[in-house]
């Protein structure tokens, strides 16, 4: 079944929307979309490093997100540059180092669009397995965090007054995000990894009277963009990641549609 | 486990000359507080003068750069901070509110709820609760958790005049039926002094501290709140002549019922509370 190069990449997309649903939740309730860019951008830098160390690619990107999350912590720590400047800063050069050190290293060949916005067409049983294997790793952790890390996201204070430790929470949240950029890159590409953490958990909002509820509907919400948006890539011969990342949106737009006689929905009404 | 029967010897949190500082600055020097069973603490002082600071270090929130802070072994803190802002994207009911950092008995949840006065809104969604119903699902939550020390950082900002008085009864109330103790912060000491046993006023370190009637006659606390703040408080006894339904009516004095009800508070009664 997996001979066909579109069953590997839908089976792979859908894999992954599962993943990282409930995660792009954390990212939209603690209001993290730009922190999870800037380690996005980061991998670029990873991938380069991997292939001048020659390691493990996702092992690469892996070890420079996470030490681009903690540089940020540090940097925020000694409170020179607001946090939203120094996003800016570590994500785009972070991405810069990235293409320079590539164009430097003339004796490998690098399919750098392959990066930036994924090729999921290009997906290998071996990929399916870090998807699926690496997938059931960061949800199984994340659902042993997700008391601490709720809490946190409600209220440090009181998460740290009642002894859930919140920093640790924060912690490990950031290698769980580290890892599922690490995945996730070959499928969207670096540029687009953002879009679909956050685009499916914004959609599911609305569908939702729980956080659990929300994790739930977010990775409904993205394995409908990845199962919509690979069979308009197929259709249409538009660029895989990119479609996934539209059809994430179509869906987003309909889920502001104001249907009638809904409560709490004030707020967000007036875009739609 | 600690099991004492004499609990009241013991504090559950003592703080000895405690500092923090930040940035190369004091937020405050110098504190001794106490914490016993049953005891109810006030700090007041103006905006900036390490009230919320202190009591972060009383909790374990953050660590004292100066000084000790010892806490009673297997101390359980119900904590409801100064600011709670909740984002709009995350769904949270106040039931779930209150499982946020442990799971809960059916029944408990309930008699938390209902000694909050909130019973009606288990299932609304926080970000529809006003100021008011916001602080009492708070202190229900803190409440719940049936905890040694119960620490209220401002628990009646964004809540009227009239609420502020029945927030501190039923602050009160717990402290009678569950014998905890409880460490409050506010602006204004002649609203809580009526509930209060120990008054520290801070602005930095400690000005003075005593029962709430002495330091209303010192010196420094006079000094911190102007000369007329002195003459004009009285301990403030609120005698209700209504009683607010869960569904939103008044039930009177008289005993009927009403849509709407009118207050006849003197004007500039409510004093205007800065948040921060």
């Amino acid at each position: 079944m997996l001979d066909d190069f579109f069953t590997r990449a839908m089976v792979a997309g859908i894999g992954l929307a599962l993943t990282v649903g409930p995660l792009g939740c954390f990212v939209v309730w603690r209001r993290m979309a730009y922190f999870g860019d800037t380690m996005a951008h980061s991998a670029l830098l990873g991938v380069a490093l991997a292939f001048l160390f020659q390691i493990n690619l996702m092992a690469g990107v892996f070890i420079v997100a996470t030490l681009a999350s903690v540089a940020l912590l540090f940097l925020q720590r000694r409170g020179a540059l607001s946090t939203d400047a120094l996003l800016g800063i570590l994500s785009h050069s972070t991405l810069a180092l990235g293409l320079v050190m590539v164009a430097f290293m003339s004796w490998i060949r690098i399919d750098l669009m392959g990066f930036l916005f994924g090729d999921i067409l290009a997906v290998s049983r071996f990929d399916i397995a870090m998807i699926y294997g690496g997938g059931a790793l960061v949800l199984g952790v994340l659902a042993w965090l997700w008391r601490p890390l709720l809490a946190a996201t409600v209220n440090t204070e009181i998460a740290e007054a009642e002894g859930l430790r919140p920093e640790r929470a924060r912690f490990i949240f950031m290698l769980l995000m580290a890892a599922i950029i690490a995945i996730a890159m070959k499928i969207v590409g670096i540029l687009l990894i953002t879009s679909l953490l956050i685009i499916p958990a914004a959609a599911g909002r609305r569908f939702a009277a729980t956080p659990e509820g929300m994790a739930i509907a977010a990775s409904l919400a993205g394995v409908l963009a990845v199962v919509g948006g690979l069979s308009a890539s197929l259709n249409f011969d538009t660029p895989s990641g990119p479609s996934i990342v539209v059809a994430a949106l179509v869906l987003f737009l309909l889920s502001l549609v104001r249907l009638p006689e809904r409560r709490g929905t004030g707020q967000t009404g007036e875009t739609s | 486990m600690l099991q004492s029967t004499a609990g009241d010897a013991e504090p559950l949190v003592e703080m000895k000359n405690a500092g923090v500082r930040r940035g190369g600055r004091w937020l405050v020097r110098g504190v001794d507080l106490t914490v016993r069973r049953g005891e109810i603490v006030t700090l007041i002082g103006p905006n900036g003068s390490g009230k919320s600071t202190t009591v972060k270090a009383a909790i374990g929130v953050t660590a004292p750069d100066e000084g000790t802070v010892r806490r009673a072994p297997a101390l359980k803190v119900g904590y409801v901070p100064q600011k709670v802002t909740i984002d709009w994207t995350l769904p949270l009911s106040v039931e779930r509110l209150m499982r946020l950092t442990g799971p809960l008995e059916r029944g408990e949840m309930e008699d938390a709820l209902k000694a909050a006065g909130i019973a009606h809104l288990a299932g609304a969604e926080v970000q529809t609760l006003s100021g008011g119903e916001f602080q009492r699902a708070l202190l229900a939550r803190a409440l719940v958790r049936k905890p040694d020390l119960l620490v209220l950082d401002e628990p009646v900002q964004g809540v009227d005049f009239s609420g502020e008085i029945a927030l501190y009864q039923l602050i009160r109330e717990i402290r009678d039926r569950t014998g905890c103790g409880i460490l409050l912060i506010s602006h204004d000491l002649h609203v809580v002094m009526a509930e209060t046993d120990t008054v520290i006023c801070l602005n930095g370190h400690v000005c003075c501290r005593g029962t709430p009637e002495n330091v209303l006659k010192s010196p420094e606390y006079v000094r911190l709140f102007g000369a007329r703040a002195g003459d004009t408080l009285a301990i403030y006894h609120h005698h209700h002549d209504h009683t607010h339904l869960p569904d939103g009516r008044v039930r009177l004095a008289d005993g009927t019922v009403a849509e709407h009800h009118v207050h006849d508070h003197p004007e500039g009664a409510k004093e205007k509370h800065d948040a921060g």
